[in-house]
Order: C-alpha cells, then structure tokens, then sequence
C-alpha cells in the first residue's frame, strides 16, 4: 500500500497501465505471428474496428457502459475490504427488475419509467447481494464463495421464468415479449450504433461514486474499515453494518447494467444478457484502480477489446472468437497478476531520476 | 466452330464471373461451429456448399448478444447475398436486421419470423426423438432408459417429450429418468458433467441414455462407453465416436438445410417462409450405417421402419412440446 505513494501519478495510474498494455499486446502480436498472420494487420484492424468510426466507437461505448456498471460495483465492494464476484448474478436479477418494469408500465411516459427502471434496477441488484452480505456480516460465510454460489442460482432462477412464466407464448425461444417501444432507452445520434443514454447514466453514477466513497462519512468509513477492520471497530465503525451497506451497494450497482443491455439494446428480457460483463468488471477495477476515472477508462478499453476483437474476427476469419477471448485475457494477466512486474524497474528508475535531479546533480548534469 | 468455343468459353466467364460475386454468409450460435452437433452439422453444410460450387462464404461465431445484430448488419452492409441465422437465439436479430435490409435474404434455423425476406427453417425434432425412444426401449433390458438435456429450454423438452413418448409406445411402463446439465449456456459445453450425469442414469438402473446437449453430449457417450451401456447421438450421425456403444443418432440436416438455402439463394429458387422439415421430408431421422449395424438388430430396424412409415403416413400422432 505505500509504494504507490512513491511514484508521481502519471506514472501509476498513465505509464504503468499503458506499459502492461504494450507488453499484452505484445505477447498477442507474437501468438498472431505464429498463426501465419500479420501482426501489425491485426492490430490495425483491432484499432480500427474499435475507433476507426463513428458507428464502432459508438459500440465500444456502448459494450463499455457494461463494464462502468459492473467495474464501479465490484469496487465499491473492494474499498470497504470486500472481493464481490457476484456482479454477474446482481445484474442479472437487477435486470429482471428493470425488465419487469418496461414489461408492466413500459407505456408511462419514459421520464416516468426511467427512475422507476433505475430504482428497480438497483433494488434487484442489491437483494441478491444482501444474502450473501448477510451471511458474510452474521455468519462469516467468505463473500467470494457464496456470491459464486449466487451467480448460479441467478441463472437458475431466470432460466427458470423465462422458460416458464415469462416468455412469449407460442414461440421457442426463451425470452419475453417486446417491451412498449415508450419505455426504449433513447440511443445517442450520430453513432448509429446502439449507444443510448445508459452511458450517461453510468457516467453520472460514477460521478456519484466518487463523491460518495471520498467525500462522505460513510465512504471514510467504508474505506477504515476495508484497509483495517480492527482499527475501524475501535474508530467506532462496525464492520457488519459496512459489509452490508458496501454489498448493498456495490450489487445495486450492478444492477443498473439491465438499462443498457436491456432498456438500450435488447428491448426484451432474455438468457444470460449479463453476458460474463460481471467478471469483465473484477479486471476494469483492477485495471482502473478502484477509482471511478479510472475504472470509466478501463471499461472503455475493455470495450474496445470487444469491439475491435469481434471485427477482428469479422475480417481476419484465423483470428477465431478464442484467439479474441486469448487477446483479452493476456491483457487481464498483464494489468491485474503481473502488475508488479514493471512496478519495481520503474521505482527504482524513479528513485535515480530524483537523485539525478537533486541540486547537487543537477549541477553535474545540467541537462536532466 | 472457333467462334462458337470463344463464346462457349466467353459464356462461362460470365457465369463464374456472376457466381463470384454471389456472397453467401453464416452466423453461428453460442456453442461454436465446432461442437461436433447442431453448429457442426450447419458447418458443414456450407463447407459443402463451398466445395461443390467453389464459392466462398463468411462465418462468424457469437460472443455475446448484441453481436448478433452487430454482425448480421455489417454483412448485410458488406454485400451478402443471403444471411443463415443458426438458432433460436437469432431470432429477435433477425428480425430487425431484416428489416432494415428488405434485399438481403434471411434464413433462420429453429426459429420463426415472419417477414417477407426470412426463411424460417424448423425441424420436428420430436419424430427422430420418438423413434430414438423406441430404438432405446426396444434395446433396453432393464426398463430403465436415460435422458440428458443441456439446459431446460422448449427446444430441449421437445427432444425429451418426443423420446419418452416413443419409449412409451414400444413398452408403457418404461422408466425415463430425465436430467439437464446446467442453467448457463456452459451446460452445451460440459462433457465432465455429461458424464457425470450419465453414470448416475446407469447408477440407477438405465442401459440405454440419450443426450440432446451439444458437445455435452461427448461425455455421456464416452460414459456410455466405458460402463459397457448404449447411448444415443444428437443433431449429427455420432455413432462413428464409439462404435458398438453408440445404439443410433437423432439426427437433425442442418447441413441439408443450409446448403439448400445457399444454393436455394445463388439459383434464385430460394423463397421466403415457413419450412418445417420431419421425417417425410428427410429433414429428421434416426442414423443407421457401418458402426451401428451390430447393435440395432434388424427386429429393432423393421419396427422402428414400420414407425417411421406410420408417422409419416399420419397414423401415429408425435405430440409436440408446446411452450407453455
């Protein structure tokens, strides 16, 4: 926890990410050399179809207000000393709430639906965190099992009512029916892509984040109790009541990820929407490092790995599906695991640039 | 004579220079065009396809749901011809793309839209299920059979419905012990829990189990396999993986059905509308060759051929899952 502290800022949260990124990519560019492809083609196409339009920034944005969602709850949940790997199964249910209401009064006014939406959103997302926060807090069940655990009945649960109360009667396909076109998200103009006002949404909650966590007595207090549980209880913190509000929160969070698959895209409620953003949000925490510009701007990455790796494939039909997931993961190791793999060359170069740039140097080597 | 070679010869410069630029395209579904059943078996109809006509054509594997539309548009946008959607998953993507592209043409496998540039290609999956369940208690000794599905969708229990119900018509008081692997799209892909499942089928007394689970089904014939019991295959002949285990396959001609709607498309007959494709129309059946001719006894056979002309005929009815 103290080495940050040793580098400037723009190395730990600019140089660092971009050098672990170089490194991923890499490593990738060799594994697509040994393919027979060019790498340097790859990598083209892998930017362009990320960036190289209107419409495929629009989608990168789009598949990134997923992971702002899902990377904001997982570290929330990381500062009050939590490891929530249940945003999948939080968005999901979260999801069946904002579903739920464009089903029943997708006719309202959409100024109306919207906050009921947010609210249901959020409210589903936290009641399927608040069993496991309970069980953590009461019983000491470790989080990380029991929101895996929770994942799966998450998907139990919908599979079960979209097979057999929910769907659409006389068809197959286990999804419900069309939400009242009212109640769709309003899709930003010029990308013609399927980036809706969801974005702005996720940008204002992390705003809210950020506030939040640094700047209101609970967030202090959420954070004491994550960095030090023992020196919380005798600051007068209970760390019970942290777990749960943390949990609470952080699933809450996650849910709201149905306003943009679901109210902005699908326009329906079908199987496993989440589509794996809940665990892509652990490593855009990671990467972000906690902290909400940073997370925004690791989602937008991720996104762009989703993107510009499906039009990779598009293009370059050797570069199948799993090289892309190969490509991501590579990034994930590189940026999470190995994170400390360039952190100490780079301290210890920092530490001789400064005692380089100290008056007594500075004189020897007026140039630094 | 010279002339009329040149222009012999000039003429068939222009048809392949037109077959070229006809541009046919496939997406596939979750499970990936590599999962030895329902995508593999689409694979290699439009792997056919490109052989016998040298065409080429493109192939994406979905990812996540909104790459379905993603995908489907940029295809469209780039030129192809005509589009084959595999599985029900497509359908909602379908039918938007469609309509934003009313010249392209759409064919989607096991699901229907009802627009005037879709194809919708179904399977009565249930009349190779039936004669599957007649074959698995004809063969039977204990009177106890096994089902493993993958997950617990409409798709999957029109399967079992139609395998029970034929087990049921050879012997009325056979027992079927029904399983699905998972609640995620994981469960298509889960050989280990295949197994798993399987063996606890025989654990309980089954000597016959049938899979409709993808590559999931690998695992119940291999269990199959090594207990010394008989399985049967899905969507594609598999009674090549273990011959003398592998009692006959439900097989579904996705092949069939996506190389007829890409040559359907390039000769201009293709039309737009509902196909549903039984055993009358060749489209469904139960798989007899080289590797199964030990075990599906020629008694099996002659009933199971009697069955299949009855239903056909209509004489017997195969009741069909209907979502509730």
């Amino acid at each position: 926890m103290t080495e940050p502290g040793r580098l400037p800022k723009w190395v730990d949260y600019g140089l660092l990410p971009a050098l672990n990124l170089l490194a991923a990519l890499l490593l990738a560019g060799g594994i697509i050399r040994l393919m027979g492809e060019s790498p340097v083609a790859a990598l083209k196409l892998l930017a362009d179809g990320a960036g190289g339009s209107p419409e495929s920034i629009g989608y990168t944005l789009y598949y990134a207000t997923n992971f702002i969602f899902t990377g904001l709850a997982v570290a929330v949940a990381y500062h009050a000393g939590l490891f929530n790997i249940g945003a999948e199964g939080q968005a999901y249910i979260g999801g069946l709430g904002t579903g739920l209401v464009c089903l029943a009064v997708g006719h309202w006014p959409f100024w109306i639906v919207l906050p009921l939406a947010i609210l249901a959103g959020a409210a589903g997302g936290a009641a399927w965190a608040f069993v496991p926060a309970w069980l953590q807090a009461r019983r000491g069940s470790h989080i990380v099992i029991t929101t895996i655990m929770f994942n799966f009945i998450a998907s139990a649960l919908m599979t079960y009512l979209l097979v057999n109360v929910l769907i659409r009667p006389g068809q197959q396909s286990p999804e419900t029916r069309e939400f009242a076109a009212a109640s769709f998200m309003p899709v930003l103009p010029f990308f013609g892509a399927p980036l809706n006002l969801a974005f702005v949404v996720a940008l204002g909650v992390a705003a809210l984040v950020w506030i939040f966590i640094w700047r209101t007595r609970w967030g202090y207090a959420w954070r004491v109790a994550g960095a030090n549980p023992s020196a919380a209880v005798y600051a007068g913190i209970h760390p019970d009541r942290v777990t749960l509000g943390a949990m609470l929160l952080s699933g809450a969070l996650a849910g709201l990820l149905g306003l943009n698959e679901l109210m902005g895209a699908q326009h329906r409620i079908l199987l496993d929407f989440p589509g794996g953003a809940g665990f892509v949000g652990i490593a855009v925490a990671l990467m972000g490092r906690n902290h909400p510009v940073g997370i925004v701007a690791s989602a937008i990455l991720f996104g762009a790995l989703v993107q510009g790796g499906s039009q990779l494939s598009f293009d370059m039909p050797r570069v199948n599906r799993d090289m892309v997931v190969v490509i991501q993961g590579l990034v994930i190791l590189f940026c999470g695991a190995l994170e400390h793999m360039f952190r100490a060359p780079l301290v210890a170069w920092y530490r001789r640039r400064l005692e380089q740039s100290n008056p007594q140097s500075a004189i020897r080597n007026p140039q630094s | 004579m010279k002339l009329l070679r040149l222009l012999a010869a000039a003429l068939s410069v222009a048809t392949v220079a037109t077959a070229k630029e006809f541009s046919p395209a496939i997406v596939y579904d979750f499970g990936g065009k590599f999962d030895r059943s329902f995508n593999q078996s689409a694979s290699e109809g439009a792997e056919r396809f490109k052989r016998d006509t040298g065409i080429a054509f493109r192939e994406f594997e979905i990812t996540n749901a909104a790459q379905r539309e993603q995908v489907m548009a940029q295809l469209a946008k780039r030129g192809s011809d005509i589009i084959v959607a595999v599985g029900f998953t497509q359908a909602s993507a379908v039918e938007r793309v469609a309509r934003q592209f009313p010249n392209v043409k759409f064919t989607i496998i096991d699901a229907v839209v009802d627009l005037p540039n879709v194809q919708s290609i179904n399977f009565r999956e249930q009349e190779s299920s039936y004669l599957c369940g007649m074959a698995a208690a004809l063969a039977s000794k204990s009177g106890k059979i096994g089902f493993v599905g993958g997950m617990d969708i409409p798709l999957i229990r029109k399967f079992a419905l139609g395998y029970v119900e034929g087990a049921r018509h050879v012997r009325p008081d056979i027992e079927v012990f029904e399983n699905m692997t998972g609640t995620t799209p994981a469960a298509w892909g889960d050989p280990t829990k295949g197994a798993e499942l399987a063996r606890s089928q025989f654990g309980r007394g089954a000597d016959v189990v049938f899979h409709a689970a993808g590559a999931t089904g690998i695992g119940v014939m291999q269990a199959a396999m090594d207990e010394g019991k008989l399985s049967i295959g899905c969507d594609s002949n598999q009674d090549y993986l273990h011959p003398g285990s592998v009692l006959t396959s439900a097989v579904k001609r996705v092949d069939v059905a996506v190389y007829k709607a890409f040559s359907d498309a390039r000769a201009g007959t293709w039309k737009a509308g509902q196909l549903v494709l039984g055993l009358a129309e060749d489209g469904v059946d139960y798989s007899y060759d080289e590797h199964n001719r030990g075990i599906l006894t020629p008694a099996i056979k002659a009933r199971l051929d009697a069955a299949k002309a009855d239903i056909i005929a209509g004489r017997i009815k195969v009741p069909e899952y209907r979502a509730p």
